[in-house]
């Protein structure tokens, strides 16, 4: 049981994280110039968003979550399910992040997962 | 050369920047990290010990920068680019690990993992004919 639980938290704790920092980043706005002094700008403004530290935070809690679960299971049984992500990650997308996740899109996510899977499980 | 191709290049370089740090990283701090004995995980102390062991090998140190210009590149590309286009897309990185392994470390590839591989480049490859952008700029 509490393997699920904390596979659970990996996978969504994780995508929740990812979509938190895209809405930092989104907040910013489209970076154009990547010289370092224009990305240093870039990275003060970003610490400066609460999306981003609550992203971070989510991000630190599957990562631990994840080596926990690791050290119980083996990684081909934990890695493959995790690759669920992809699936969470687009329905919070287009949840929280209004973003248009078309047919095409959906099954080249789909596919990314079972190959995913079928890479770790062989 | 049009602004909607300018921004789908951008994209995809950011990607395969992505693709680059994130693998070295991972490879760096693996082996880096298996250097000191690894993290044993039976006892908090000796988690934490093998942490701080870790923080005592070059070969780590490496490892956590390539990580950290890895999410610098994720930051960047998620200014402008959808998250569930970059997310998928950056899964072609199993695809390249497996390749670069069998290629330059001679590591025996099934054909299941085979399979894996095409179908994360089929997969990507869809994700890639999609707009990279379906949000309106907010300013």
């Amino acid at each position: 049981m509490r393997v699920w639980i904390l596979l659970a938290i990996v996978v969504l704790a994780g995508t929740a994280g990812e979509i938190s920092v895209t809405r930092a980043m989104k907040r910013i706005g489209e970076v154009h110039q990547f010289n370092p002094r224009a990305l240093l700008k870039v990275l003060g403004r970003a610490f400066r968003i609460g999306w981003m530290w609550l992203g971070l935070a989510l991000l630190a809690m599957a990562f631990f979550s994840l080596l926990a679960l690791l050290s119980w299971e083996n990684v081909s049984f934990v890695v493959p399910l995790t690759a669920l992500s992809y699936v969470v990650g687009a329905l919070m997308a287009k949840l929280f992040l209004k973003e248009k996740v078309d047919r095409i899109r959906w099954m080249g996510v789909l596919l990314v997962v079972v190959g995913v899977v079928l890479v770790w499980v062989g | 050369m049009s602004i909607a191709r300018r921004v789908r290049l951008k994209t995809y370089m950011l990607i395969v920047l992505m693709v680059a740090f994130g693998a070295t990283g991972d490879v760096l701090l693996g082996k880096g990290m298996r250097e000191t004995g690894g993290i044993a995980l039976s006892s908090p102390a000796l988690f934490i010990d093998g942490i701080i062991r870790g923080f005592h090998n070059d070969l780590v140190w490496m490892g956590i920068f390539s990580l950290i210009f890895f999410f610098l590149c994720y930051m960047l590309v998620l200014s402008w680019a959808d998250y569930s286009f970059v997310s998928p897309a950056s899964a072609i990185s199993y695809a390249v690990v497996t390749f670069l392994g069998w290629m330059l470390l001679g590591e025996s590839v099934n054909s299941t993992r085979w399979l894996g591989v095409l179908v994360i480049c089929l997969g990507v490859f869809l994700v890639g004919h999609t707009p990279t952008r379906t949000t309106p700029e907010i300013e």
